[in-house]
């Protein structure tokens, strides 16, 4: 599995992980403490500070590996909450059919009439702004993404005949679900899984961007950007740091969801 | 002597495989192929899938399908090499002087346009004809290809007919601009019987009349025998044949050919009904749910065992939702099921274990029958497990008996159902199915997704089976040849009714009712000038009404 | 012809229904959740009498029910409520806004769409070449940085280091359309890269689709020319795709827009929400849900109503 690994997968999975140990060790590998100021506003970068100081002399390289680990923990929470939820829906929904299926189906549709970002901000003017919150906001306005896809090919796999084979040799709810649709519907799900990810770091980083995320002195990749913003008319790049950060992320993880597609797919493949 | 109007030498094709996992490659799938095709005359390319037949007859207007390229050879189109010639003369060529028609008409007209201009539309770009001209045309070819009300009928859009009529506006738009060579792909493939015969006979006039030449490229000899003049016959890209039509029906002189002649020739004795049926269908009308109406009037009947009940008829005859019914996926509206001297619950969910272990079925699409997360040990031990409780040595010692009496090996226990060709995944789902010990197999269309040799196969194992397990079949079928070869009692069934129904010789014998006539009729059979005796017989029927 | 019309009405319905649950929705998420819209305001320190006082004064003693319905009936006549923060008639202030928003948003789907359009076509022309790779890497990236930051990214090297565009969009009314355009031109370039890599990619697979038709292939071995046959066969048949693609990126638009303009301090109604989202002023913030949902079910609603007219089994019924 790994012998046959393209190139692109091995730089995406190289960074991932990167990020990842980055986030858990963030305590042992920052140079300062994280709201420890160090130095003047906005210092060059230099031996001591490689990527220079803040708008309030606060070490940039420290801010940044400690925003990584509050945006990485914030969105892989997220995810899995938005995934449990919204693939556990979606499944029930297909097997189950009826009104029940109806009843889900048609309240997700109202859900997503509403851009997930303008229904968020409406619903934080009224919710305290806590890591919590921000959580379960976000992974419950995105399940309904992860309950169409899920439903989806759940419904897909429902109507194959090796399914209605199962169903006519009296077989439970149970094995249908996890030894017949389940296995084929992991690939599409955790390829997916990536994407969600992804846009769970964007959406962080947008609502700590308006200032309605993470909030100070807490450090995370938008709040980082909010914050250095205005050196930016002085031609200070402090605030472009997480956009490379971010991308980098997000390319690599993009990479590693793509061949897990392409060789889980594959499998599938129908005439040998 | 006439002059060569198709003339391809040593044509090799090579294509872009994207094998999962590995890079993408290079590989010839027609290695070498050369014929002759003269002014007037028809020749037939036949083969399996996989023998390349398409490929060919693309190439003769110098096209490639998706990563398929031409990498050798000479194709010569009225004394012009065309793979040497420059694509903008080409293109005069095709839809000019060499047409297409293809195996699905529904998916090969554009959808957003009326018929009508799609069948001028190449006479009119290149010249051949002006749009008046060209209509006129059109409307007489529609006449002639005996379509309804041919006057009108271009002014609909490709929905609005049916699937038969639509293979023939396509004939209609392949003959419009007088091409010198027409290039038949699989054109009665999609369609059912009755409606190929039609479709049959109007291309086999319209050659006739027009004068044109065709390459005619299908899976069925019986077919290709009624409209040949020479045959070339393929397997896996190369050539295995080349002769007359009169000399490889009826003296083959390669293995292959011989076996593809005899196809489907298996000498099969119908067993005489005995006392007790194991299957006894009573009244049966059924619907699908949210529909007002019938698709299933009061069908009666009975499957005796260890014998084989074929259900034939066409698309939309009820025949595939009789097997539902039984089954218990769709409770029927009104009638009973008699199963094994006990009545069946109507529901799946009212059925115990053992109704659901004696009953067992075979579905038409192999592939898509088998979870291609499981290894055929684990497809075959599953009810094996559920029904037997067999499990570890005692449960693989049964698999590799099954897989025995399928004709494989124990190698195959640990592969994944893509690792297997189209026929051995049929015979792990015979095995699937023999697994529980049933008393009754249904068996829905298990070989019409299959090349005919393949499908012979399986039907002989399918007897052989019987003999041994003592199980009964209920055959669902639209093929006749096929229920001739296996069923000891035949179903005729149309439009949800049973319309005629006893012993295979008894229903096979006249006096018919007029469906089961037009049906019986409408097979293609191994014989030259068996089309031209249908026609005449039709055409004295309709005179004598 | 009425097979269309039927399921084109009941499309349009379908649309009010969906505005009237969210409308609903928005109130609910306002009111229901469990934090307490005056403590919010006031903050923690409040003392209980003002705290109490408050709550009279917005109303919230009376039911939800009886507040909703009585939100509802304003809103339907044009009367969104004042905000709490500056007593200002929020309709009133909202109406400036909406426009300028309207405005950049036009601008940048005025350059993106055909922009992403043509771009669909040449990746599709040059398929699995180096300007469709190119396309495609380009999606891969846009899609892979939040637009605030591709904001500042521009802003940064466009705006301060090159100097050609202010990198400050504030508009007001005595601007020329020239002065405003140029004020703008950040904001529409950062939306326009926004929409287009996601434009482009759908365009492509749309296109895509329908050249691997088989009807296409009749129409090549017709002779045709491959402009006759994107003309004439392939594009009928993009029409319903591309117009689909097109309407749910300017949905996005509307979304991305919230953001750019708090970057680029542009008074829109993306600024206003953002800020009185901050300062928890619901009656606001409830409005300007209500406008950003209706904008994005209308062209939502838009491009399912352009699939069903350009579907010619529906058209041309049998």
């Amino acid at each position: 599995m790994i012998k046959n690994m393209p190139v692109s997968a091995m730089v995406g999975l190289f960074f991932m992980a990167l990020y990842f140990l980055m986030a858990i060790f963030a305590p042992l590998l920052a140079p300062y403490g994280m709201a420890e100021s160090v130095g003047d506003v906005w210092e060059p970068a230099s031996a001591e500070h490689w990527l220079g100081t803040d708008n309030i002399g606060r070490d940039l390289l420290t801010r940044m590996i400690y925003g990584g680990r509050t945006t990485i923990f914030i969105a892989t929470v997220a995810t899995i909450l938005s995934f449990v939820t919204g693939s556990v829906l979606g499944f029930l929904a297909a097997v189950v059919g009826g009104w029940v299926d109806q009843a889900l189906s048609r309240f997700v549709d109202l859900l997503m009439s509403i851009p997930s970002l303008i229904f968020a901000l409406v619903i934080l003017s009224v919710m305290p702004v806590t890591v919590p919150v921000l959580i379960v906001v976000m992974g419950l306005l995105d399940s309904t993404r992860v309950y169409r896809l899920a439903r989806a090919v759940a419904v897909d796999i429902n109507v194959m005949d090796y399914v209605e084979a199962a169903k006519l040799r009296g077989e439970g709810r149970r094995w249908i679900i996890f030894r017949e649709i389940l296995p084929n519907a992991l690939s599409p799900l955790v390829a997916e899984m990536g994407l969600r990810f992804i846009f769970m770091v964007l959406f962080v980083s947008t609502l700590s961007f308006l200032g309605l995320g993470v909030q100070p002195p807490q450090a995370d990749w938008g709040g980082i950007v909010k914050e250095n913003k205005d050196g930016i008319v002085y031609g200070i790049g402090a605030a472009l740091y997480p956009a490379v950060a971010i991308a980098t992320l997000a390319i690599s993880v993009n990479l590693v969801a793509d061949w897990v597609l392409n060789r889980t797919t594959s499998l599938k493949g129908g005439r040998g | 002597m006439s002059e060569s109007l198709l003339k391809v030498r040593d044509l090799k094709i090579g294509a872009t495989v994207y094998p999962p996992g590995e890079k993408p490659h290079d590989i010839e799938i027609v290695h070498g192929v050369s014929f002759d095709l003269e002014k007037g005359k028809v020749l037939g390319l036949i083969g399996e899938s996989g023998a390349g037949k398409s490929t060919i007859g693309l190439a003769s207007m110098a096209y490639g399908r998706g990563g398929v390229e031409i990498t050798g050879g000479e194709v010569w189109v009225n004394g012009r090499d065309i793979l040497k010639t420059p694509l903008q003369d080409v293109r005069s060529l095709r839809g000019g002087e060499v047409t297409y028609v293809s195996q699905s008409a529904a998916a090969s007209f554009n959808p957003a346009k009326k018929i009508m201009d799609q069948v001028i539309e190449a006479s009119v770009r290149h010249g051949k004809f002006s749009r008046k001209d060209a209509e006129a045309r059109a409307i007489e070819l529609f006449a002639r290809l005996g379509l309804p009300d041919p006057e009108t009928i271009g002014n609909r859009y490709p929905h609005q007919v049916s699937g038969g009529q639509l293979q023939r506006c396509m004939t209609a738009l392949a003959l419009c601009p007088e091409p010198d060579l027409v290039v038949f792909d699989e054109p009665t493939t999609a369609l059912d019987v009755t409606t190929q015969i039609e479709v049959l006979m109007a291309i086999k006039e319209a050659i006739r009349d027009t004068g044109v030449a065709a390459l005619y490229i299908t899976h069925d000899l019986a077919v290709v025998a009624q409209v040949s003049d020479d045959i070339l016959v393929l397997k896996m890209g190369d050539m295995v044949e080349y002769g007359s039509v009169d000399q490889i029906i009826n003296a083959p002189r390669e293995e292959y050919t011989r076996a593809l002649v005899s196809v489907r020739s298996i000498d099969h004795k119908e067993k005489e009904p005995t006392s007790e049926p194991v299957l006894k269908v009573e009244n049966i009308t059924a619907r699908y749910r949210g529909t007002n109406f019938d698709v299933l009037h009061d069908v009666n009947v009975e499957l005796h065992p260890g014998q084989t009940l074929a259900v034939v008829g066409e698309s939309g005859s009820g025949k595939s939702t009789l097997a539902r019914v039984i089954t218990g996926l769709l409770p029927p509206k009104e009638g009973s099921i008699h199963f094994a001297g006990r009545d069946l619950s109507a529901a799946l969910g009212g059925r115990s274990r053992e109704d659901l272990r004696e009953l067992q079925m075979i579905y038409q699409m192999a592939d898509v029958a088998m979870n291609p997360r499981q290894t055929v040990g684990t497809i075959i031990g599953r009810p094996l497990e559920f029904y037997f409780g067999l499990r570890g040595a005692q449960k693989r010692k049964r698999i590799v008996e099954l897989l025995d009496e399928i004709e494989m090996g124990i190698e195959f226990i640990d592969r994944y159902p893509a690792e297997l060709s189209g026929g051995q995944k049929q015979r792990v789902c015979i095995a699937r199915a023999l697994a529980a010990k049933p008393k009754m197999i249904i068996c829905d269309e298990v070989t019409s997704a299959l090349d005919p040799l393949v499908a012979d196969g399986i039907l002989k194992l399918l007897l052989n089976l019987q003999k041994i397990e003592d199980v009964a079949y209920l055959f669902i079928t639209h093929d006749l040849a096929t229920v001739k070869a296996i069923a000891d009692s035949i179903a005729v069934m149309y439009q949800g009714e049973v319309v005629r129904y006893g012993g295979k010789t008894e229903v096979l014998s006249p006096p018919f009712d007029d469906y089961t006539d037009l049906l019986l009729s409408s097979v293609p059979e191994m014989k030259l000038g068996w089309l031209e005796e249908v026609i005449a017989n039709r055409k004295m029927e309709s005179a004598g009404n | 012809m009425h097979v269309a019309l039927k399921l084109v009405s009941q499309r349009l319905a379908l649309g009010l229904l969906l505005l009237f649950m969210v409308s609903a929705l928005i109130f609910a998420g306002t009111n229901i959740l469990p934090g307490d819209v005056a403590q919010s305001i006031l903050g923690q320190s409040a003392t209980p009498e003002a705290l109490a006082n408050l709550r009279e004064e917005l109303g919230l003693n009376e039911p939800a029910l009886n507040r909703y319905f009585s939100w509802l009936g304003g809103v339907l006549q044009g009367d969104l409520g004042t905000a709490l923060t500056s007593g200002q008639d929020i309709a009133e202030s909202m109406g400036k806004r909406l426009s300028n928003t309207l405005f950049l948003a036009m601008w940048a789907a005025i350059i993106s769409v055909p922009l992403a359009v043509f771009l669909g076509l040449v990746a599709v022309r040059f398929r699995d070449r180096w300007p469709d790779k190119l396309i495609s890497g380009v999606t891969l990236a846009s899609i892979s940085i939040p637009e605030f930051l591709i904001g500042y990214v521009l802003m940064y090297f466009i705006g301060v280091k090159l100097g050609w565009a202010p990198t400050v969009a504030t508009i007001y009314d005595g601007m020329s359309l020239g002065e405003k355009l140029q004020t703008i031109a950040l904001p529409v370039a950062v939306l326009t890269l926004v929409v287009l890599a996601h434009m482009m990619r759908m365009t492509r697979a749309a296109i895509l689709n329908v050249m691997q038709s088989a009807y296409i292939e009749t129409a090549e071995l017709k002779g045709l020319t491959m402009f006759l046959i994107i003309w004439k066969h392939a594009f009928p048949n993009s029409i319903a795709p591309i117009v689909n693609v097109v309407m749910l990126n300017l949905a996005y638009l509307v979304v991305g827009v919230v953001v750019i303009e708090v970057v680029f301090t542009y008074p829109g109604m993306g600024q206003y929400l953002v800020d009185h989202v901050s300062k928890r002023d619901l009656p606001v913030v409830q409005a300007s849900g209500l406008v950003f949902a209706a904008v994005y079910i209308g062209l939502n609603m838009v491009a399912d109503i352009v699939a069903i007219l350009s579907n010619p089994r529906l058209r041309h019924p049998k």
